[in-house]
C-alpha cells in the first residue's frame, strides 16, 4: 500500500468541459441501467486530464455529484489508484519504471539523470516543466527500461537517448513515441526470427 | 521451432498493416458464422480437448472454465465475459501486442467465447497506463462494429456487444474479483471465493474472466481444430504460447513459441543469448515476478512449460521470462520485487498488507548485509506465514520470490551479512515501517 493525501493547496472549484459533458454522458450508456458508478475511474482520469493531469478535491466532488455516488467512495477510489496525481505536476510528468526487469537493463542510470536534472521525485522544476515518480512495472519490459511521459511510453532508453529525449521536450521539439532505437515493437533488435515467411527480416519496417 | 504456418499472432509487432482489412487478409473472421454453428457444447469441448490452459498465470483448463456458466439464461441475470488486459505481471508485456498490434484476434475470440458462455455483453479491461493500446483496441472495435461483425444486428445472427474500460495503475485489479470490483466502480479489493465469479460476478451476474491471450487464441483454435493445438508442445501443456523475455539477454524480445520449447533454445534463437553467453547466466525468473527463481544449472535444459517448471519449484505463470546474468545483485533484483508487492498489495489482509512491507525492509536490509544470519529463517518464516493466508493470491507471489531466494542463494545472503559485519559500518537503521 502506499499513503496517498489530497494536496494542501485546492483550486476553488472544478467544472468539466462541455465536451468531457458529453463524453461522460455517452459513456455511462457501456453500462447498465443504474451500474453508472462504473464509470468513476475513468471519470477521475478524464477529469485529471482537463486539469493538467492532477486531481483536486473539487474535481473529486463533482465525479461524485455527477455519477450520484457518496463523496467519500469517490475519495477512496482516488487514493487508492495510482495513476491519480493528488498534487499538481510538471507540463511533462515523467513515470520512470524502476521494477526489477527495467532495473536490470539499467532504469538506475535514467534515475540518476531524473535526479540530477529534475531533482527529488515529486519536486516541479522552476519553470514547471518536469516532475517525476518511479512507478511500478510499466508492462513494456522486452523494451526495458523505460519511462512514461504523461501518455507516452517510451522505451528502450539509455541514458544518452533519455538525456536527448528530455533536452527535445523542453525545447518544444518532435520526438519519437515508443522505441529510441527504432524497433518498431518488441520484435529481437536486428532481424526476425519469426514470422520472417511475411515480414522477411523486418530490416524495412525497423528502417521506417 | 514453431513454424510461421503454426503461429496465431501473425502481426505481433505491428509490422503488418493493423487494420480490419489487414487482419481479415491474415485469416481473421474467416467464416465465423460456421464456429458459431458449432453450437456451444461443441465449442467448449473442442477448447477442453485442445487442452488450452489459461495463459494469464494460473494455467487452468479455459474450455473447463467456460463450461461453469449457466446453460439457461435468466433475463434478470445475463452473463459476462470479462477479458483481463491489466497486464501488470513485472516481466509481463505480451498481452500490449495482441491489442495494439493484432486486435481483431481478440475481438472474433470474444465474440465466439461470449457466444459458447451464452453472454451478450463483453467488457475488456484494459490496465490505465496502456493508453495508446485502449485508443488502437477501440478503433479496432469500432471498424469492427461498422463491418456489422460485432453489435446488436450483425451478420453472425447472436448479438453481442464489446466495451473497453480501464483501470488507473493497481496491479490487484488484474486479479478476477478485484478486477470486477474494480469494474463496478470501487477499490480494486478481491472477494473471498465462494461464491465464485460463474455464480455471483459482475453486478451479481454470472461472469466468466479470460485473459487476453487466452481469448484471443480461441477463434484460430477452433478454425484448425483441437487436434491441431493439441498437438504442439507436450501432454497437458499444448499449444502455441506468447514469451516475453527481458533482462540479461542480447536481444530481448516477445515471441510466439511451442509450449514446451527448451530454455536454451528460446534464449540462443530469439535473443541472442544469455549476455556474455550461456556461461554467464546466473538464474532465470521463469513466469513473472510471482514465481520462484530457477538457478542456471537448473534453468538451462527445462521445457519450458507449466508442469516441468513446477517440478523445479518455480512455475509458467505468464511465461515473462527475467533472464538474470552474473552481474545481478540477485538480493536486490528480490528486493525491488518485494518493493513492488509492498506497494501492489491492496490492505485488506493483515499478513499480506504487513507482511510485504515487513519482507522488504528485511530483505533489502540483507541485500545491504545489515543484517544477521538468523534473521533468514525468520523471513523465510514469515513468508510462510503470509503463503495461503490472504484472500488472494498476492500474499502468495509475495512471499514465492524471497523463498526461491533463500532456497538457491542463501550463500550469497550470508557472505554479505559476513562482509558488512567484518566492516562495520555506523549508518543508524533508517527506514521505518509506514
Amino acid at each position: 500500500m502506499s499513503v496517498r493525501r489530497l494536496a494542501e493547496e485546492q483550486p476553488a472549484s472544478f467544472e468539466f468541459t462541455p465536451e468531457n459533458k458529453a463524453w461522460l454522458e455517452a459513456q455511462i450508456a457501456k453500462y447498465p441501467d443504474g451500474r453508472q458508478a462504473s464509470m468513476v475511474v475513468p471519470a477521475l482520469w478524464q477529469a485529471q486530464k482537463q486539469n493538467d493531469y492532477w486531481l483536486p478535491q473539487k474535481a473529486i466532488e463533482k465525479v461524485a455529484d455527477t455519477l450520484g455516488m457518496p463523496y467519500i467512495r469517490v475519495l477512496e477510489i482516488a487514493t487508492f489508484y495510482t495513476m491519480f496525481n493528488l498534487e499538481p505536476v510538471g507540463k511533462f510528468y515523467v513515470q520512470l519504471c524502476g521494477t526489477t526487469p527495467c532495473m536490470l537493463r539499467g532504469s538506475d542510470e535514467l534515475i540518476a539523470v531524473l535526479e540530477r536534472r529534475v531533482g527529488p521525485q515529486r519536486h516541479v522544476t522552476a519553470d514547471g516543466l518536469f516532475s517525476w515518480l518511479e512507478v511500478e512495472c510499466l508492462g513494456a519490459c522486452c523494451n526495458a527500461p523505460m519511462v512514461q511521459i504523461n501518455d507516452d511510453y517510451y522505451e528502450d532508453l539509455t541514458a544518452e537517448n533519455f538525456e536527448k529525449l528530455l533536452d527535445d521536450l523542453a525545447a518544444g521539439r518532435p520526438v519519437k513515441i515508443g522505441s529510441q532505437t527504432g524497433r518498431v515493437s518488441s520484435e529481437p533488435a536486428g532481424a526476425l526470427t519469426s514470422l520472417t515467411s511475411f515480414y522477411g527480416d523486418g530490416a524495412k519496417a525497423q528502417a521506417e | 521451432m514453431l513454424a510461421d504456418k503454426d503461429r496465431i499472432f501473425t502481426n505481433l509487432y505491428g509490422i503488418g498493416d493493423k487494420s480490419l482489412a489487414g487482419a481479415r487478409s491474415r485469416g481473421a473472421w474467416d467464416n465465423t458464422k460456421a464456429l458459431l454453428a458449432l453450437g456451444r457444447d461443441k465449442i467448449i469441448q473442442e477448447m477442453k480437448d485442445s487442452g488450452l490452459r489459461g495463459r494469464g498465470g494460473a494455467g487452468f483448463s479455459t474450455g473447463l472454465k467456460w463450461s461453469f456458466m449457466p446453460k439457461t439464461p435468466d433475463p434478470a441475470r445475463p452473463s459476462y465475459l470479462v477479458i483481463n488486459a491489466d497486464e501488470s505481471e513485472p516481466g509481463t508485456c505480451k498481452d500490449r501486442e495482441i491489442m495494439r498490434n493484432d486486435p481483431q484476434t481478440l475481438i472474433e475470440g470474444a465474440l465466439i467465447a461470449s457466444f459458447a458462455m451464452g453472454a451478450h455483453a463483453s467488457y475488456i479491461y484494459v490496465r490505465g497506463e496502456f493508453i495508446a493500446e485502449r485508443i488502437a483496441l477501440q478503433k479496432a472495435i469500432d471498424e469492427a462494429y461498422e463491418a456489422r461483425l460485432i453489435g446488436k444486428d450483425n451478420i453472425h445472427g447472436y448479438p453481442f456487444d464489446l466495451y473497453v474500460h480501464h483501470g488507473a495503475g493497481a496491479y490487484i485489479c488484474g486479479e478476477e474479483t478485484a478486477l470486477i470490483e474494480s469494474l463496478e466502480g470501487k477499490k480494486g479489493m478481491p472477494r473471498l471465493k465462494p461464491p465464485f465469479p460463474a455464480n455471483v460476478g459482475l453486478y451479481g451476474c454470472p461472469t466468466t474472466v479470460n485473459n487476453v491471450e487466452s481469448i484471443a487464441v480461441a477463434p484460430t483454435i477452433l478454425r484448425r481444430g483441437a487436434s491441431w493445438f493439441a498437438g504442439i508442445g507436450k501432454p497437458n501443456n499444448t499449444g502455441t504460447k506468447l514469451f516475453s523475455i527481458s533482462g540479461h539477454v542480447n536481444k530481448p524480445c516477445n515471441v510466439e513459441e511451442a509450449m514446451s520449447i527448451p530454455f536454451r533454445e528460446l534464449i540462443d534463437r530469439h535473443c541472442g543469448g544469455v549476455r556474455g553467453g550461456s556461461d554467464n547466466l546466473l538464474a532465470v525468473i521463469p513466469g513473472g515476478s510471482s514465481v520462484r527463481l530457477v538457478p542456471a544449472d537448473q534453468i538451462i535444459d527445462c521445457p519450458m512449460d507449466f508442469d516441468s517448471l513446477v517440478k523445479l519449484g518455480s512455475g509458467l505463470g505468464t511465461a515473462a521470462v527475467i533472464v538474470m546474468d552474473k552481474s545481478t545483485d540477485i538480493i536486490r533484483a528480490i528486493a525491488r520485487i518485494s518493493y513492488f508487492y509492498k506497494h501492489e498489495s491492496c490492505g485488506q489482509c493483515t499478513p499480506c498488507r504487513e507482511g510485504t512491507g515487513w519482507m522488504w525492509r528485511v530483505v533489502t536490509r540483507m541485500a545491504e548485509g545489515r543484517a544477521h544470519k538468523r534473521e533468514i529463517d525468520m523471513l523465510f518464516d514469515v513468508s510462510k506465514q503470509i503463503e495461503g493466508h490472504t484472500i488472494c493470491a498476492l500474499g502468495d507471489a509475495a512471499a514465492w520470490p524471497i523463498q526461491g531466494l533463500i532456497n538457491h542463494f542463501r550463500g550469497e545472503i550470508e557472505k554479505r551479512i559476513d562482509r558488512y559485519a567484518a566492516n562495520p559500518h555506523p549508518d543508524p537503521v533508517r527506514v521505518a515501517a509506514e
